[in-house]
């Protein structure tokens, strides 16, 4: 069960994607996953023949639970069937088994032809009589048949509750999460925050007659130009670009920016944007696009919510000029931008009216000082003055 | 030669589309004359995304600058209605 954030401490498989035997490879989509915040897509973290799998659906498991055995190109077919492992204590996402498995890989469940449901008409009519969908009864009997035995299984599990009180649960559950994560990063992380205002003149000024050339399918969002300017910053000042991790920061290479989305209903998701300092602007566009369109559906994958290493957050649509944000553990800063507001400006020694946007930089002192805080906002808002190099 | 949009094929779509953008809100109680952003929880990229698919809908062209004029579901109407006839006038 991979970890995915903070406040994520284990997980209901709801279903997988594979089958025992079947080939999988790095990144691929092998189970759903139910969390206190959302449904799961949950990749494959390495190459192989799927072997065995130790978690069945329904059942809710410890993150680091290893949940599938997974034999790896090269490996020899295992012969004995390898106990599942007691999950580890770091948290950290689950790997392959140590060694190379002994399990031989189970017979592969029979076929069923799909569309057309096997099932005796004893079976049948004790599904009608205890009010069981066969439909969602999974068949044990030969050729993937539902015997009258799946029928009573069924019939004995819970009735999951009403759309509306799963989804009251649903938000319970994300609220507690939440405050887990924030209460850890206020107990154990020593934030310090730095602000500044940017004039935005030029960004604007860019982004809307950039727009204006535009097809409306094609177009920019301002939140883009923040984001990307904070991952190119974060080249210049990269321990803010890291993850504190068994008492001290692991500096990432890699610059993944983790972008908040508040879900509807409440509640909110910080999903990673990968490689954000590598992305084009419309890159970056696309795949916020489809990032915020799938937080909401609920179809994240598990990488994108294990692997940001800083946040951006941006409340200036709610009205909000200034950001004092909570870093999400175990990353050590987050980025906040308020609402760009008309204000007096110097300017060559005139006073004009400028849009600008309060940037502030919540950070963890134990890994940065304000000096190298105050860098990094600097840098932000120079990247910002030229908008066409982002 | 396509049929000229009615007011109420406008109205439909724009419905339809804020629908798919924010499943949760309650349609039929949404003030014509208010805007959007007052009565519904709706960021840029929502916006945006309703925006791409008005047009879509529609096959009306809508330039960033005039956004504003998409404030509400009367100011929809209005807009929209008025650039569908001027693209078949052009």
């Amino acid at each position: 069960m991979p970890t995915l954030g903070a406040d994520m401490s284990a997980g209901t498989l709801v279903a997988w994607k594979k089958k025992p035997g079947d080939h999988v490879t790095r990144g691929e989509v092998i189970a759903e996953v139910e969390t206190d915040k959302a449904a799961i897509d949950v990749e494959v973290f390495t190459s192989g023949v799927l072997e065995k799998l130790l978690v069945q659906p329904g059942e809710k498991v410890p993150v680091g639970t290893v949940m599938a055995i997974i034999r790896e190109e090269g490996q020899p077919v295992s012969v004995s069937a390898a106990a599942p492992l007691p999950p580890p204590t770091t948290g950290e996402a689950p790997v392959p088994p140590p060694s190379p498995v002994r399990a031989a890989p189970p017979p592969l469940p029979p076929a069923v032809e799909p569309g057309r449901l096997k099932i005796s008409p004893s079976a049948k009519q004790l599904a009608t009589q205890l009010g069981v969908d066969t439909a969602s009864v999974r068949g044990t009997g030969p050729g993937g048949a539902i015997t009258r035995e799946d029928i009573e299984r069924a019939a004995a599990e819970p009735t999951p509750p009403a759309e509306s009180e799963a989804g009251s649960d649903r938000m319970a559950r994300m609220r507690q999460a939440i405050a887990a994560a924030m209460a850890r990063s206020k107990r154990e992380i020593p934030h310090y925050y730095l602000g500044g205002m940017i004039d935005m003149s030029r960004a604007m000024a860019w982004l809307a007659d950039e727009n204006q050339k535009r097809a409306v399918t094609d177009r920019l969002l301002y939140g883009v130009l923040l984001i990307k300017a904070v991952a190119l910053a974060l080249r210049e000042v990269p321990e803010l670009n890291a993850v504190w991790k068994e008492g001290q920061a692991a500096r990432s290479q890699a610059i993944h920016v983790g972008a908040a989305i508040s879900l509807r209903g409440g509640g909110l998701v910080a999903p990673a944007l990968h490689d954000t300092d590598r992305q084009s602007l419309d890159e970056l566009m696309r795949r916020f696009r489809d990032l915020v369109k799938r937080a909401r559906a609920g179809t994240l994958r598990s990488s994108e919510l294990s692997d940001p290493t800083i946040t951006v957050t941006s409340l200036g649509e709610q009205g909000v000029e200034t950001v004092f944000g909570v870093i999400y553990p175990p990353q050590v800063a987050l980025v906040g931008f308020g609402k760009v507001v008309e204000r007096p400006w110097v300017a060559q020694g005139q006073v004009v009216a400028r849009p600008v946007v309060t940037a502030t930089l919540s950070a963890d002192h134990r890994v940065t000082d304000g000096h190298r805080g105050g860098l990094f906002l600097a840098a932000v808002d120079r990247l910002l003055q030229e908008p066409s190099r982002l | 030669m396509s049929v000229p949009l009615t007011a109420e094929d406008v109205r439909r779509t724009t419905l339809r589309v804020l629908g798919e953008i924010a499943p949760e809100a309650d349609l039929a109680s949404l003030k014509p004359d208010v805007s959007f952003r007052d009565q519904l929880d709706i960021d840029s990229m929502d916006f945006l995304n309703f925006v791409i698919a008005l047009h879509e809908a529609l096959q009306v062209e809508i330039p960033e600058a005039d956004y504003p004029k998409l404030a509400s579901l009367n100011a929809c109407v209005e807009y929209l209605l008025a650039r569908s006839a001027a693209s078949r006038r052009a």
